[in-house]
């Protein structure tokens, strides 16, 4: 490893999610075991997009190269392009079906198969995804791959051979760390403005490399140590009034209960 | 007969609200329980730990846990959960629990289930339930029976209140952590800036969530708040965009607060947002998605748009 400095090449790859658009409407499979696919839109896992957007910023302060690394099916080559369009320098789409099925850990033993072949300074991740959200596969990947990590992490700096990264705690606590590279870090959602894609980024995209590779070339098959066996909308805990009508009825009902029902008022 | 290892985390002594959730859990699942702490103070955690009924409580005691890494204490409890070979190991999903769990499930290569809001045994193995898709779908997870399965628990899924009270012994014990590699090097915690509004007081409160769309929107909510009577306070996302003050924020790394009236505009509801008002007496929650789980945690729901619903709740108000 090549110590940071200035002009240090640094090479960061962004392992991202592309998950079901925030505001589509959920139904289980008929297997019940994941959602309903069908007529589903995509979009970039938010939390990744900061993720993205870190990595970005690092390679326009400190040089280098910015790699996109995604696995799923084909549809998931939208989701890179839209990386690319933003501003990454290449991407590796690990393209596999049914990955949904997959555990945490066999899906860290994927993408840390393709990130091995890379060996990046630094690897980025987001919080968690929004479908399965279990924040387990980047820390994992740090330990498939020997290195240091951090989590929460809300401001990242890199200099003489480190990098200094701010991590939320709780409760409004916050801690400085250094992190020897190569590392992972996974970044805390909202900690940057994502920008958007420029109808010149888009049209560099489209002649940007993406390396497809397949779970098979990686060696890596599901060994699944956990299963979601079902999947169902969630049973209501509090069982809540609802109100309808017009907005003045609404408004109007809303007062009527906040002053004689829950006397809250 | 099953095998339960609870690890409670605690910081200078005192036990982080969750470990006696945590505790509990383990309680309900029966068979022989022990609970491991570690860190500076964990001999004074310990001791409150040995007043619930449990087989043992273990003090992982090493230079090297005093001051949390995560490679410390994955090195300590792969070395723990390997000797005591439990059936399942339960901890708290606090922050720093989520920083070093998947790091030992992959080291001991058993399975990790994050966040979840219960977990059962029965013959085939540990099974549990979370929530899916920032909390629309709710998941039932069955971990393989080869060896011991790793499970953290949602701030609330169980009651600490119902740990159940007994005198239990504690030993200390001294792990082999062996080779730790390369880890962060942690420096002192400290807080950003002093809070100037303490809304842990406040009798009413009126949140805006990202339902609110841009800045300039916040007016209307601000209406509403100095209509009732109540604090203004944001989710996450508005005062990670500036909108409104840190000190204003409502979840688990804002401020908790349980008022007699929580009005939540436009918060969709994601546990990180409800873990921080779900003790408030009286919840209403305006939103336009009806699938949205904030409706799971409120008295009162409105589906609508808040741009319509709010304005008249004001005028509501003032007539």
């Amino acid at each position: 490893m090549i110590a940071p400095h200035q002009g240090f090449h640094m090479k960061i790859l962004v392992a991202m999610k592309q998950v079901a658009a925030r505001d589509s409407v959920l139904q289980p499979a008929a297997d019940g075991r994941w959602i309903d696919e069908s007529e589903m839109t995509y979009e970039i896992n938010e939390p990744d997009a900061y993720a993205i957007e870190a990595g970005l910023q690092l390679k326009e302060q400190q040089g280098g190269e910015v790699v996109v690394l995604a696995a799923g099916p084909a549809r998931v080559s939208s989701s890179i392009r839209e990386a690319l369009a933003k501003g990454a320098d290449r991407a590796i789409h690990i393209e596999e079906d049914g990955l949904d099925g997959w555990d945490s850990l066999s899906l860290a033993r994927l993408l840390a198969g393709a990130a091995r072949i890379e060996s990046p300074d630094l690897i980025l991740t987001g919080l968690q995804s929004d479908d399965a959200g279990r924040g387990e596969t980047g820390v994992m990947m740090a330990e498939l791959l020997g290195l240091a990590h951090a989590t929460i992490v809300m401001k990242i700096d890199v200099g003489g051979g480190v990098l200094r990264v701010k991590r939320e705690l709780e409760g409004g606590w916050f801690q400085d760390l250094t992190v020897p590279m190569p590392a992972l870090l996974g970044v805390q959602s909202g900690i940057n403005k994502l920008r958007y894609a420029t109808l010149m980024g888009i049209k560099k995209a489209r002649t940007k490399e993406v390396k497809v590779m397949t779970a098979a070339d990686l060696g890596v098959e599901a060994a699944p140590l956990a299963v979601l066996e079902r999947l169902a909308p969630p049973v209501k805990k509090k069982q809540g009034e609802m109100i309808g009508g017009t907005p003045r009825e609404q408004a109007a009902k809303l007062i009527e209960k906040l002053r004689f029902e829950a006397r809250a008022i | 007969m099953s095998r339960v290892l609870v690890v409670a985390e605690q910081q200078g002594g005192t036990l982080h609200k969750m470990s006696l959730e945590t505790l509990a859990a383990g309680q309900s699942l029966g068979g022989e329980l022990t609970v491991a702490v570690m860190g500076v103070g964990a001999d004074q955690a310990a001791q409150a730990l040995a007043g619930y009924e449990a087989s043992k409580v273990v003090v992982l005691d090493h230079p090297a846990l005093a001051v949390y890494t995560a490679s410390a204490a994955v090195a300590a409890l792969a070395w723990l959960i390997t000797a005591e070979q439990p059936d399942v190991v339960l901890l708290p999903h606090t922050y720093q629990t989520r920083d070093f769990a998947p790091r030992l499930a992959a080291r001991l290569g058993r399975p990790l289930v994050s966040d979840a809001v219960s977990v059962a045994m029965d013959g085939q193995g540990v099974a549990a339930e979370r929530q899916l898709f920032l909390g629309k779908m709710a998941g039932t997870v069955r971990c393989d029976g080869n060896g011991p399965a790793i499970v953290t628990l949602q701030a609330g899924a169980y009651r600490a209140d119902q740990a159940k009270a007994g005198t239990t012994p504690v030993e200390s014990v001294k792990p082999e952590l062996g080779e730790l590699g390369p880890c962060a090097v942690p420096g002192e915690p400290y807080r950003e800036s002093a809070r100037t509004v303490d809304l842990s007081a406040a009798e009413r409160i009126v949140a805006a969530g990202r339902g609110i769309k841009e800045e300039g929107n916040l007016e209307i909510v601000k209406e509403l708040a100095e209509a009732l009577g109540a604090e203004l306070a944001a989710s996450r996302p508005i005062c990670d965009n500036g909108w409104l003050g840190m000190e204003r924020q409502v979840g688990s790394s804002g401020q908790t607060v349980a008022p007699k009236l929580y009005v939540a505009v436009g918060i969709s509801g994601a546990i990180q947002h409800i873990v921080g008002m779900k003790g408030s007496k009286c919840v209403v929650a305006i939103n336009r998605d009806a699938d949205a789980p904030i409706f799971e945690s409120a008295d009162y729901g409105i589906v609508g748009d808040l741009f319509e619903v709010v304005p008249a709740i004001v005028e509501e108000l003032k007539g």
